[in-house]
């Protein structure tokens, strides 16, 4: 062993999803702060806070495809919606309680996945940007004019969720069982990363060629990761259908599409943390937008069918910043802000 | 009857299609003198349509004066814009640089929302509302203009690439930035003028588009069509982009007539996508595109 007071770290401690002691307090804080939440805030808050994880879960699956395995997919909103139509249909139209709904969803979701990953194989860069594209259009045209089935733009109400026989009605319950999924999303993207299937998605983003050759299987995983990324994301996009209750084809356009990049870019691409942060962040954005832009839309109500186009510039303006000033992302504040602080109160 | 439909329906297509192949020529113009792909082009196309909107109806300029003096505004604002936010990102990985346009085509139709609101506006067409009649069938005279605006622009730049000092060394900057900077060519002018080159061209195909139909935010979408045009030709090829355009512009328009019956209305706001990924699945490097030869 080595005996050097600083810097000694096995494999396995390396390896460890918690670095430190420290680190397992903070989270049961957080753990603490979060389940207390409801109680202390109001309605709408908590609405907000379901968002929230609705989001970190979205962005999490993006993570996985984009941050970790390098495959830019432009069609993320696709496949949540077909993940929240699929819930939506199943537990309207059939009668399916929540569970296997979600599940079905998540399924649906990662078959459509596979599907897309298969020509994504020889497709590159632009190619393939263009070809996730052609996809978020595609479905956003068959969910819009598929109309017996997803009753277009009229939209599909679903029942409120019962889980194993408890009806879960209302934001503050159904508020858990989305904290409690998008952490479990969190430890397996979390877990993923560390593993042999982790570093392969990793090897395959930094120079795919280099890793065909060390002995990465390249399909299997572009593949692999098409599936996980789109399985989490139904369920996200299943979860959204179930926390608003009524959905249409508007919650699911290209413009979330391109959303959901911007989280993972402002949070910072490939890690677990810069995908919740940035979620969190872009979710809260136009909350604040729209507290600041309110009054103004109220004081002025020939301007107010045109507040919206603030909260869309000043969406444009926080993406080109943070690339331009930030390229690593909130997450690059935050460790940068650590950094900071480790050596107090001694500054050397 | 049937004759007359096909060939109404042809040069409409061919019309949608010259607009697609400019906004297409000014992405394959950015991406191959300065690598990055310009997802704010259909934007600076709205907005070219709408800047040549308010200096024709509100300011009262004639047409066409309004129309020059349009260019010259939106060639500054273009060249503003590449130093500003653009140039900064030389070097960065695709999807960031390809995000930082993404963010400023959410500024520009921001911008066209809060200032132009959304509702739809006639545009003041400079083109007779009457058709010309040919062989039976009416045409549009705006969509006639369009296309053979675009092939006047086209044949103008193949001579500028091909004979004027700047368009050569585009050219180089195209095909080795470094070897070209090393050569003595001003590389950061290069970069530049090709954003003023590619927004000029969108400007135009703005206004031709806004004159056969209507000015309103959602032109932005229309102009996103001229992606699938440029993978179908292949990514690095101006005639590919050229000759996609118009094959996309074509054929959504045919299949908005005849398969409507059978797959539902709407199919040819997809027709470009479905297309495109029929073509990705058998030459993933397009119609005319180079293969990349990538060494590790």
């Amino acid at each position: 062993m080595a005996v050097t007071r600083f810097c000694t770290r096995t494999y396995r401690q390396d390896l460890r999803i918690f670095p430190s002691p420290a680190a397992k307090v903070a989270l049961a804080v957080l753990i603490l702060v979060l389940f207390c939440l409801p109680f202390f805030v109001g309605r709408y808050f908590v609405f907000v806070a379901c968002v929230c994880g609705v989001s970190v879960i979205g962005a999490l699956a993006l993570n996985i495809l984009t941050g970790f395995t390098g495959l830019i997919s432009m069609g993320h909103a696709a496949f949540m919606g077909i993940g929240a139509y699929t819930a939506a249909i199943l537990s309207a139209k059939a009668g399916f309680p929540f569970v296997p709904a979600l599940l079905a969803a998540g399924l649906m979701a990662a078959a459509c996945g596979a599907v897309v990953g298969i020509p994504t194989l020889r497709l590159k860069g632009l190619y393939l940007i263009v070809t996730t594209l052609a996809f978020q259009f595609i479905v956003e045209h068959i969910i819009y004019h598929w109309e017996s089935l997803t009753q277009s733009d009229r939209g599909i109400s679903l029942p409120p969720p019962d889980i194993l026989g408890i009806k879960v009605d209302t934001y503050e319950s159904f508020y858990y069982v989305i904290v409690v999924l998008a952490f479990a999303t969190a430890l397996f993207a979390k877990n993923i990363a560390m593993s042999r299937t982790g570093r392969a998605f990793v090897a395959v983003r930094d120079r795919d060629i280099a890793a065909e050759i060390i002995g990465v299987h390249l399909a299997k995983y572009k593949i692999l990761a098409f599936i996980i990324s789109s399985f989490i994301a139904g369920i996200a996009g299943a979860l959204y259908a179930n926390l608003l209750g009524l959905i249409s084809p508007d919650h699911f356009t290209f413009n979330q599409s391109i959303l959901y990049i911007a989280m993972i870019i402002v949070g910072g691409m490939g890690t677990v943390l810069g995908s919740i942060i940035g979620a969190i962040f872009m979710v809260l954005l136009p909350e604040f937008i729209n507290a600041v832009s309110g009054p103004i839309a109220s004081a002025y109500p020939g301007f107010s069918p045109r507040i919206g186009a603030v909260a869309v510039i000043v969406y444009g303006m926080v993406i080109i910043l943070f690339l331009i000033f930030e390229p690593e992302g909130l997450y690059g504040i935050w460790v940068r802000i650590k950094r900071y602080w480790k050596p107090w109160p001694y500054t050397y | 009857m049937a004759f007359q439909i096909l060939l109404q329906l042809t040069i409409t297509g061919l019309a949608w299609g010259s607009v697609y192949a400019c906004i297409a020529l000014g992405f394959v113009l950015i991406f191959k003198s300065t690598d990055i792909f310009n997802f704010a082009q259909p934007e600076l196309m709205m907005f070219g349509a709408y800047m040549s909107f308010t200096l024709v109806t509100h300011l009262r300029l004639p047409f066409l004066l309004g129309f020059l003096f349009c260019l010259v505004l939106m060639a500054v604002i273009a060249g503003l814009l590449e130093m500003m936010v653009v140039r900064p990102m030389v070097g960065e990985p695709v999807l960031s640089v390809i995000m930082v346009t993404l963010g400023l085509a959410n500024v520009l139709r921001g911008c066209v929302g809060l200032v132009w609101g959304y509702e739809e506006l006639q545009f003041p067409s400079p083109f007779s509302q009457e058709p010309i009649l040919l062989f039976g069938a009416a045409i549009n005279q705006a969509e006639v203009f369009t296309i053979l605006a675009t092939a006047i622009l086209l044949v103008i730049f193949f001579l500028f690439f091909k004979y004027s000092g700047s368009g050569i060394s585009m050219r180089a900057t195209a095909e080795d930035t470094t070897t070209a900077f090393l050569m003595g060519i001003n590389v950061k002018r290069v970069f530049t003028a090709s954003w003023v080159i590619a927004t000029v061209v969108a400007t135009i195909s703005g206004v031709f588009l806004a004159s056969f139909t209507f000015l309103e935010p959602i032109m932005g979408f229309t102009g996103l069509k001229a992606l699938p045009a440029i993978i179908l030709g292949g990514l690095d090829s101006i005639h590919g982009a050229i000759i996609g355009g118009l094959i996309i512009g074509v054929a959504e328009n045919l299949a908005g007539f005849y398969l409507e019956d059978y797959l539902g209305a709407g199919i040819n706001e997809i027709t470009a996508y479905v297309i495109v990924l029929i073509v990705m699945m058998v030459r993933p490097y397009g119609l005319f595109g180079s293969k990349e030869i990538e060494r590790v």
